[in-house]
């Protein structure tokens, strides 16, 4: 079989055992996962089909993307926050006949589309054998108009994992992660959980942090990984002690010095890292040496990425990145030389680039451009502070000026709110243009975090 | 503390940021000899914005920026409650 036919069942059998896919409510064996259907012997009917991906639960999403691997033409995944309006019009792009949910009282097939039930796991008569390629459709997890549809294989998915699996197979790992499994950045740990041969804790929607911590303590999470904004919030929470992963990654928003730090300090024993991946781009490095932004040395061709930084941005073609936005009317996903331009804004200082923030972040400060992320970057190394957030507001003087919210590590801080404030306050004058340098600073007790784990920027 | 101290102490705080030695502050002094540039001038308003809840200058179309303190002052006094 090549690699293009190899479906996730062909990674799964039984002889690695005691492996295990959980969540709030319930955990499933995956070592005779094949032997068993949520379908109700209805996988036939989906073969060849393009099909939409809707369930509550990352759960039974999870076991429904193993059954339709390589037997379905499509699958598109649908994160939970999925806009309602915007779906009629991504079936179509996608090219939708068959919707698999546990929710089927919601759907009709007036339509012509094959509504097929989500049930419970059940033995089933035959195993499957895989049959094709099958393309995986994810959704941008843009917070504004209808999200595109970006094509992935599981080659391609899989790229940056098969390389590491030899060496994981054998050890046993738990994975776990603060993303959705329906998201770029959730699915790799899925994948990687499915293919390396080890157990996985999902997050439950609506569950409280710590009940969450308890449960990836409970079953022992080596392998954790999530946005900055996931870390800091969890860092905040006072949840952390007793957890004790070996491996720590974050990915999908900047990774300053200050989040790196605090996590060293909660989790001395553990690898702290933070990847660079996005849905479109896939899988581009990891940095594991402690230090923010990446080495220069990394850019041109290494373990068949290769990477480049163009007007400011950092782009990115392998065979790991998407090889298509699907539907009728989109954009090309690449230059017309295979490149992936990331939107991913990156300045050299020294011998390191340095994350800026994202070219459709810039906010307008007096018609000079400012990237928000970097004055949070300076706020946030004070140690006192946990997390920040730039952004700018209208001035009758100048336009608009830069306003930022503050949330303090630790709630008895408040009293010295104050010096706190003039201390960042002459730390952003003195690492940042005056006009970056914010004209109002607020202490505030939380910041909205999007369904996709990153940091709300509403006014951005 | 009156709307006008309160201005004043806002406005001695953004000097002291900003390095600016103010002039003494009467109400005749023109803004100009504060020595307040375009962007001193935001964050006073956006600070002042945040501590009185008003903006007098985006509230009214017609508002022309005040040329001295007094006037500025007054801008602040005359919002209709």
């Amino acid at each position: 079989m090549s690699p293009r036919e190899t479906a996730l069942r062909d990674h799964l059998g039984p002889e690695l055992k005691s492996r295990t896919l959980s969540d709030a409510r319930q955990q499933v064996s995956l070592t005779d996962i094949l032997e068993r259907s949520c379908l109700g012997g209805r996988l036939g009917e989906l073969s060849d089909r393009s099909v939409l991906l809707s369930t509550a639960d990352q759960l039974t999403s999870g076991l429904v993307m193993i059954e339709l691997d390589g037997m379905a033409r499509r699958m598109l995944l649908c994160p939970p926050d999925l806009n309602p309006d915007h779906l009629q019009s991504l079936m179509q792009d996608a090219e939708i006949d068959a919707v698999v949910t546990d929710h089927p009282e919601q759907w009709s097939s007036a339509d012509g589309r094959l509504i097929v039930p989500a049930q419970q796991l059940a033995k089933t008569a035959a195993q499957a054998k895989t049959k094709r390629a099958t393309e995986w459709l994810m959704l941008t997890s843009g917070t504004s108009g209808v999200p595109k549809i970006v094509g992935h294989t599981l080659e391609g998915l899989t790229g940056a994992i098969v390389a590491d699996v030899s060496a994981a197979r054998s050890n046993a790992a738990v994975w776990a992660t603060f993303y959705d499994i329906r998201r770029y950045g959730g699915l790799q740990i899925f994948l990687r959980a499915i293919i390396g041969g080890g157990s996985m804790v999902l997050s439950s929607g609506g569950e409280a942090l710590a009940d969450h911590v308890a449960r990836l303590q409970f079953h022992g999470v080596t392998h954790i990984s999530g946005t900055p904004s996931h870390w800091r919030k969890l860092l905040m929470s006072g949840s952390v002690a007793g957890f004790t992963p070996r491996y720590v990654r974050l990915s999908g928003e900047i990774a300053d010095q200050a989040v790196l730090d605090g996590l060293r300090a909660a989790f001395p024993n553990a690898s702290v890292g933070h990847a660079y991946a996005s849905t479109e781009a896939g899988v581009g490095f990891a940095v594991n040496d402690g230090r923010e932004g990446f080495p220069a040395s990394l850019l041109g061709r290494r373990d068949g990425v290769e990477m480049k930084v163009e007007e400011g941005s950092l782009r990115i073609r392998s065979t790991r990145t998407a090889h298509a936005y699907i539907g009728r009317s989109v954009p090309a996903l690449t230059d017309t030389e295979g490149f992936v331009d990331t939107g991913d804004m990156v300045e050299l200082r020294g011998d390191r680039y340095y994350f800026v923030g994202r070219r459709g972040g810039i906010i307008n400060i007096g018609g000079l451009k400012v990237h928000p992320e970097e004055i949070e970057a300076v706020i946030n190394r004070q140690p006192e502070v946990r997390m920040s957030r730039a952004k700018s507001r209208r001035s009758p003087i100048t336009g608009a000026v830069v306003v930022a919210d503050v949330i303090l590590a630790d709630g008895q801080d408040a009293g010295r709110s104050d010096e706190i404030r003039s201390r960042i306050l002459a730390d952003c004058k003195a690492s940042l243009a005056p006009h970056k340098v914010p004209a109002v600073i607020k202490f505030v007790s939380s910041l909205d975090i999007t369904a996709a784990g990153k940091l709300a920027r509403r006014d951005a | 503390m009156s709307l006008r101290s309160k201005i004043i102490v806002s406005m001695r705080q953004v000097a002291e940021e900003q390095k600016v030695t103010l002039p003494p502050l009467n109400d005749d002094v023109s803004l100009h000899e504060t020595g307040f540039d375009s962007l001193a001038f935001a964050i006073l308003v956006a600070r002042l914005e945040d501590e009185l809840g008003v903006d007098p200058f985006t509230l009214s179309e017609d508002a022309t920026f005040p040329l001295t303190i007094g006037d500025f002052i007054k801008a602040y006094e005359n919002v209709p409650a």
